[in-house]
């Protein structure tokens, strides 16, 4: 099941400036609520880093903790000079990773 | 020391203004982009809840992409072509592979009547009718994943359409009886839905601005306060809740017939769904 939207745009100018978005269902669970039944905390569940490689190369992560909202976006810019792919992980802290795909061509 | 003191303090002053300045000018711009939807948003002086949310929520509602109601819009698209249940069938083998012109407008004339039973149906209702008679698949539970994801895809194809539930006829029996569940005193507040909604919109009830209550064409809509997509019955559940009455099950007759009133009243509004509420 696909679970992230990213949003790239498909063609570029040599040194221009893009924007990127990013979109991921996760229940960004903090650790602080309980359960109603059963009075007992919730562990914790949240995606702790996030990662964006351009042609293999990281251009930029962020470290994530509780207070990130559940089904997190993050934006941010890029500055392309050639063709690539684009590749965004997020690690989750049960070790499982959800990636995702882009291409762009840079005229 | 003092006078010291004092000047700086003015000097944070300044600065805590200028950044309030610029706070004021940004939502000023987000305000004016939102005019023109405003404008769509509203028919015949019924107002849809986006007139009374933060223009940094409409902001959300507007992008598609910062919408997060779409991550369910894009897990109905998947389910919409998987085979399911004994008959081997998806939704696709029947309506065809492109939705977006087989069920656009499907969402805006439901609750509908259902021959068959001599019951009222609604979209949720519907959908799992269609799993387990033609595709003799289980139905899917109420806020489930699944069946949120079908519901907010089917409202999603007929964004911009005006709603346009049928209550005459047949239906007027069960239209009557939502009106009156409407206006029927509930719990121990001793409240019905249109003392908030019909008597007092655009007042706060502590920190929150009371809305019309036209929620026929934004539901099922993610909500910030549930982190995600809820029902139009989880919202009459929790209104049941705040007014301290016992709430029916989701997808209870009381709430269909409900539903269908509330619909009535978002009669021409454009769907929204996935709209982005507080």
């Amino acid at each position: 099941m696909a679970k992230a939207r990213v949003k790239v745009p498909g063609k570029a100018k040599a040194g221009e400036v893009i924007l990127i978005k990013t979109l991921i269902r996760h229940k960004m669970e903090s650790g602080n609520r309980k359960d109603k039944k059963t009075g007992q905390k919730i562990p914790r569940h949240i995606i702790d880093k996030f990662t964006a490689k351009y042609n293999g190369e990281v251009f930029f992560s962020s470290d994530w903790e509780g207070g990130v909202s559940a089904n997190p976006y993050c934006s941010f810019n890029c500055k392309v000079d050639k063709s690539g792919a684009f590749e965004f992980i997020w690690h989750d802290e049960k070790g499982e990773e959800f990636k995702a795909e882009a291409k762009i061509e840079v005229s | 020391m003092t006078r010291k003191g004092n000047k700086s303090m003015g000097a944070m002053g300044g600065l805590a203004a200028l950044a309030g300045a610029a706070g004021l000018l940004l939502s000023g711009l987000l305000i004016a982009n939102q005019a023109a939807a405003k404008s769509k948003y509203e028919v015949d002086g019924r107002k849809s809840g986006y007139h009374y949310s933060n223009p940094e929520t409409n902001e959300m509602q507007d992008d598609d992409f910062l919408n997060p109601g779409m991550l369910w819009v894009q897990r109905g698209i998947a389910l919409w072509s998987k085979v399911d249940g004994a008959a081997g069938k998806s939704c696709a083998s029947c309506h065809g592979d492109d939705a977006r012109k087989t069920m656009r407008g499907v969402f805006t004339v439901y609750p509908k009547l259902n021959k068959k039973t001599g019951k009222l149906e609604n979209i949720e209702q519907r959908i799992n009718r269609c799993r387990v008679e033609n595709m003799k698949a289980k139905p899917w539970k109420w806020e489930s994943g699944e069946l949120l994801s079908m519901t907010t895809f089917i409202g999603f194809l007929s964004r911009g359409l005006p709603m346009n539930v049928k209550v005459d006829g047949e239906v007027k029996p069960f239209f009557e009886k939502g009106k009156a569940e409407y206006f029927k005193r509930r719990g121990q507040l001793d409240m019905a839905c249109k003392h908030c909604h019909i008597d007092n919109p655009g007042k706060r009830i502590r920190a929150d601005l009371l809305s019309e209550g036209r929620a026929g064409q934004a539901f099922p809509l993610y909500r910030l306060k549930w982190q995600k997509i809820g029902s139009l019955h989880r919202r009459f559940r929790g209104c049941n809740k705040q007014v301290r009455a016992k709430p029916y099950k989701p997808g209870a007759e009381e709430y269909v017939n409900l539903e269908l009133y509330v619909k009535w009243r978002s009669r021409g509004l454009p769907v929204e769904v996935p709209a982005v509420r507080r």
